[in-house]
């Protein structure tokens, strides 16, 4: 991936990442999750994930954020007008927050492979779908099964919680 | 212009999670605060990416596995968005709020 690209994409994603905690109005929040995701599934397709890439589009920035939007307008939300943020949830979340990229700093400068550019890749052709389905048919097969008990799962579970009760 | 190296991808991942972590901490909004997990579970997926494209293996192929992973964290979290706003509307219902600030119950 072209470096100029990574930092577009990257300041694009986490532009809209403050934009999303910074909008009061839920809506704006939502809208502005999509572009961070987008940015984000841009970054992904340059790290030759294209199928990670492509599902990122579909399921989050797709499935996902219809459902946020769907609530938020089912249920009529208003932006928060009266209340201001909480002056020890401020302070401590940022401080947490700042405390974890220090971290993060501190351990990615003694991180020795991190400095390495990323190496070529040995194939003229990436057949990315292929290789991620054969992985994910014959060595991840039993944890795809469960997961896919685990969506019928949920999706009963949406049904129970959200019907209305009959007394 | 410098390439990029594995630092630049974990460190822009670090920061989504930060970000999303201060969300969860800052906002009062229940939705809001749903919004925020989103984006720290999607920090996490880059940084799985970015690994998998630099662990380049024998055969000159990225590995698969952390794409693997990054296709089930996709999976269960559009299973934990479709419960968790259906268990938010049930509150809504019964309460009519969405402010965590509103909802006091368990409180000690």
């Amino acid at each position: 991936m072209s470096p100029i690209l990574f930092w577009l994409f990257t300041a694009l994603m986490l532009a809209f990442g403050v934009s999303v905690i910074l909008n009061r109005d839920p809506v704006a929040s939502a809208l502005s999750l999509v572009a961070s995701f987008l940015c984000l599934a841009s970054l992904f397709v340059g790290l030759d994930a294209f199928f990670i890439g492509v599902i990122q589009i579909l399921v989050y920035a797709g499935a996902v954020m219809v459902l946020f939007l769907f609530i938020i307008m089912l249920l009529d939300l208003k932006a928060e007008k009266r209340r201001s943020f909480n002056e020890f949830a401020l302070v401590g979340g940022a401080a947490v927050s700042a405390l974890f990229v220090a971290g993060l700093l501190k351990v990615l400068s003694v991180f020795p492979a991190g400095a390495q550019p990323f190496p070529a890749l040995g194939v003229a052709k990436l057949d990315d779908v292929r290789l991620v389905g054969i992985t994910l048919f014959t060595r991840f097969n039993l944890p795809f099964q469960t997961v896919g008990v685990l969506v019928l799962v949920a999706s009963i579970g949406v049904i129970v919680l959200s019907r209305r009760q009959l007394k | 212009m410098n390439p990029l190296t594995l630092n630049h991808y974990l460190l822009a991942s670090g920061l989504l999670f930060s970000l999303g972590f201060a969300g969860v901490m800052l906002r009062r909004n229940i939705i809001t605060i749903f919004m925020c997990l989103e984006l720290m579970l999607n920090a996490a997926n880059l940084s799985l990416v970015a690994f998998s494209r630099f662990h380049v293996g024998t055969d000159g192929l990225p590995n698969y596995n952390a794409q693997v992973l990054v296709f089930f964290i996709i999976t269960v979290a559009a299973a934990e968005v479709a419960v968790g706003l259906a268990i938010i509307v049930a509150l809504y219902r019964a309460r009519q709020t969405t402010h965590v600030e509103d909802i006091q119950s368990l409180k000690f």
